[in-house]
């Protein structure tokens, strides 16, 4: 296992929380909450040793725009591909819009 | 035609992690999960392991009505650790059904709903899990003077280890064809007896003996159901709402040591055998 | 009947009960002995070795699917026979299971279903007010512990080498969460929860009293004196409660406290 941190400029806190994925094979959990005005911090638990690079641009690409909401970002991956980090943080992003379904 | 249509219609229950199971069986008012992932309850084992953790510990519990009845759901998330019981995840267990008994002895029942696809104890916290189902299995037979205690296994995992004897303890069981129900693992059972007794590998085997199918044909669970969430759902409303009964499972115990009596010890049982063993000397099948 | 023990839960099932008779109508393998504790009625229930039992995949002191249903009878019929005593019987089960048994036939006639029906006879002579008293006299494994001993109120261990308690043996643990034998091993020295030893399962809070006494000493009257002591304190312990919490959130199951506090706050909603 390995813990990664990352973070990114941003603009006021996201409307709300929101939670997408298992940590099953091959899978992994994106916990998003409003994060602090101005900052999106993300943690990273990972199962897979020694991928920082790859992780690194998978999230840059995610976040370096720093018109996003500001989010505290909690992933815990069990070696999901970097496709399906992509979809699960975007389907976690989703439900956290002023328009997501409250739930 | 209209076979396919209903087919591709069907929504899979089997393929739902386990907040959408409790999501999709609860009427959608009043849903509550307790405890949820927000709250990260998770393990403390796991990281002294190097073991990433998920922020539920891989149950979930939610509370809500079906039909004019209060239920609480206890899921059990069968991509996380195989399903795998560990401390926390065994007292959120352990501790909703607690709280429902309280209840129903205030003459407010709540009728519990398990959602049983686990390898059983998470030998990564061992004697933890061990524990915690001691607990879940006190907790099931004390709630069934109260009312039913259901029991769900369908697939992908199946139910071994120390939570087949929490389904065992249930009042009413339903099972899908994809669902399995054994005490021990087919791994397990190969290590320790050898491949001749039992081959893990050999699936048709494995489901004929401890496939949903053949333990209704048994009695040892009630309700055969298909991969369907809206026959799962309509299903268990109609248990919800059974009266307190005695178990025959458990308490029938004349009627099982008469069974076994019948057995040939020493050769190899076929899901005929084991039928027919059960139709000669206990009325099922 | 032989007077050859070859396990500790024979050994001491015979040594507290003063060697009478088991009753008749059990398997060899399941010892069902009416006798006393302190000056109260009290049934001792061990499962023990037996290597002509019928099946064979149950013949070193496992449970399996005739001492399952067996058990089950002996705490039913303990039941129903004190239904209306002021006073009922103390249980006492004496515990040295290597585990459940393993096998094909095993799991085609419900070995699982055998092992719940134990389980709850356990849970109804407790919750009908039996005093249940469970000794762990060598080893507590697995589900061979879940359906014979783990649900009594109160848990009383000997000490040392030969006294365990674990989920699963070391060799199958090691296969099923791919890892060597040593490294099972290893984390067992490690992670309270993991390890196998009497004095780490200690540390989960889940004993009520663990005695500095060596499976081996059932021939020393001393010995047997204070194990009877010990057993008669549970009971004394035991009181009127039916339930399990006195084990509950105990020890390093500090999470098991937490969650369960959690819970309780926020059911009601």
């Amino acid at each position: 296992m390995q813990t990664l941190s990352f973070d990114y400029p941003a603009g006021p806190p996201a409307a709300r929380r929101a939670l997408a994925g298992v940590v099953g094979s091959g899978d992994l959990e994106v916990l998003l909450e409003p994060g602090d005005s101005g900052r999106t911090t993300v943690a990273i638990a990972t199962s897979v040793d020694g991928v920082d690079e790859i992780w690194r641009a998978v999230i840059d690409r995610i976040f370096a725009d720093d018109g996003l909401p500001a989010l505290k970002v909690e992933i815990n991956d069990f070696g999901a591909t970097p496709a399906v980090v992509r979809l699960r943080i975007a389907q976690a992003m989703e439900q956290t819009s002023p328009e997501a379904r409250h739930d | 035609m209209t076979d396919v249509a209903a087919l591709l219609q069907r929504q899979s229950f089997v393929e739902l992690p386990a907040r959408s199971r409790c999501q999709h069986l609860l009427d959608d008012a009043d849903q509550r999960e307790l405890l949820g992932p927000f709250e990260r309850l998770t393990s403390p084992w796991l990281p002294k392991q190097n073991i990433v953790t998920q922020s539920d510990d891989g149950v979930v519990i939610m509370r809500g009505t079906l039909g004019d009845t209060k239920v609480v759901i206890a899921a059990v998330e069968p991509a996380f650790q195989g399903g795998s019981m560990g401390e926390v995840g065994g007292a959120k267990i352990a501790g909703a059904l607690a709280c429902a008994l309280a209840d129903a002895e205030n003459g407010d029942p709540v009728v519990p709903i398990l959602l049983l696809e686990t390898g059983g104890v998470r030998l990564q916290e061992a004697n933890c899990g061990l524990a915690a189902i001691a607990e879940i299995h006190d907790m099931i037979v004390a709630l069934r003077e109260h009312g039913p205690v259901i029991g769900v296994i369908t697939g992908p995992v199946g139910c071994f280890g120390g939570m087949s004897i929490a389904a065992g303890l249930c009042s009413e069981l339903i099972v899908t064809r994809e669902a399995r129900l054994g005490l021990n693992g087919p791994q397990v059972i190969e290590q320790e007896a050898g491949v001749d007794e039992f081959d893990s590998r050999d699936r048709p085997m494995i489901w004929s003996l401890l496939g949903g199918e053949q333990r209704v044909a048994t009695g040892l669970a009630e309700a055969l159901v298909g991969d369907d969430v809206a026959a799962i759902r309509d299903l268990l409303a109609r248990h919800v709402t059974a009266s307190p009964k005695p178990l025959a499972r458990t308490t029938d115990i004349a009627r099982f040591e008469a069974l076994l009596e019948t057995v040939a010890p020493t050769e190899r049982a076929t899901a005929r055998t084991t039928r027919d063993a059960f139709a000669q000397t206990t009325g099922a099948a | 009947m032989s007077t050859h023990n070859d396990s500790y839960g024979a050994a001491w099932l015979a040594a507290l009960t003063d060697h009478a008779e088991p009753l008749a109508g059990y398997p060899a393998s399941v010892r069902v002995i009416d006798a006393e504790l302190g000056h109260r009625a009290a049934r001792y229930i061990a499962v023990v070795p037996d290597s002509q039992a019928r099946f064979p995949r149950a013949r070193a002191g496992e449970v399996g699917l005739a001492e399952g249903w067996a058990l089950a009878r002996a705490l039913h019929d303990a039941v129903e026979a004190d239904e209306s005593a002021a006073h009922k019987r103390v249980i006492v089960a004496v515990v040295d299971v290597p585990s459940q048994a393993y096998g094909r036939t095993e799991e085609a006639y419900g070995l699982h279903q055998a092992l719940a029906a134990a389980a709850e006879g356990t849970i109804r002579a407790r919750r009908a007010g039996h005093p249940v008293v469970t000794l762990i006299a060598g080893k507590a494994m697995s589900g061979g512990f879940l359906a014979h001993g783990y649900q009594a109120n109160r848990l009383v261990a000997l000490s040392g080498e030969g006294v365990q308690v674990h989920a699963m043996g070391k060799q199958a643990a090691a296969r099923i969460t791919q890892r060597s034998v040593e490294g099972v091993e290893q984390l067992a020295r490690e992670i309270t929860p993991m390890a196998y030893d009497i004095d780490s399962y200690e540390r989960l809070g889940l004993l009520h009293a663990r005695l500095d006494i060596a499976p081996t000493a059932s021939d020393d009257a001393k010995a047997v004196e204070r194990v009877r002591q010990a057993l008669a304190d549970a009971v004394a312990d035991i009181g009127d409660t039916r339930d399990l919490s006195a084990r509950i959130g105990q020890g390093e199951r500090t999470a098991t406290a937490a969650v369960r506090q959690r819970l309780a706050e926020v059911w009601a909603g």
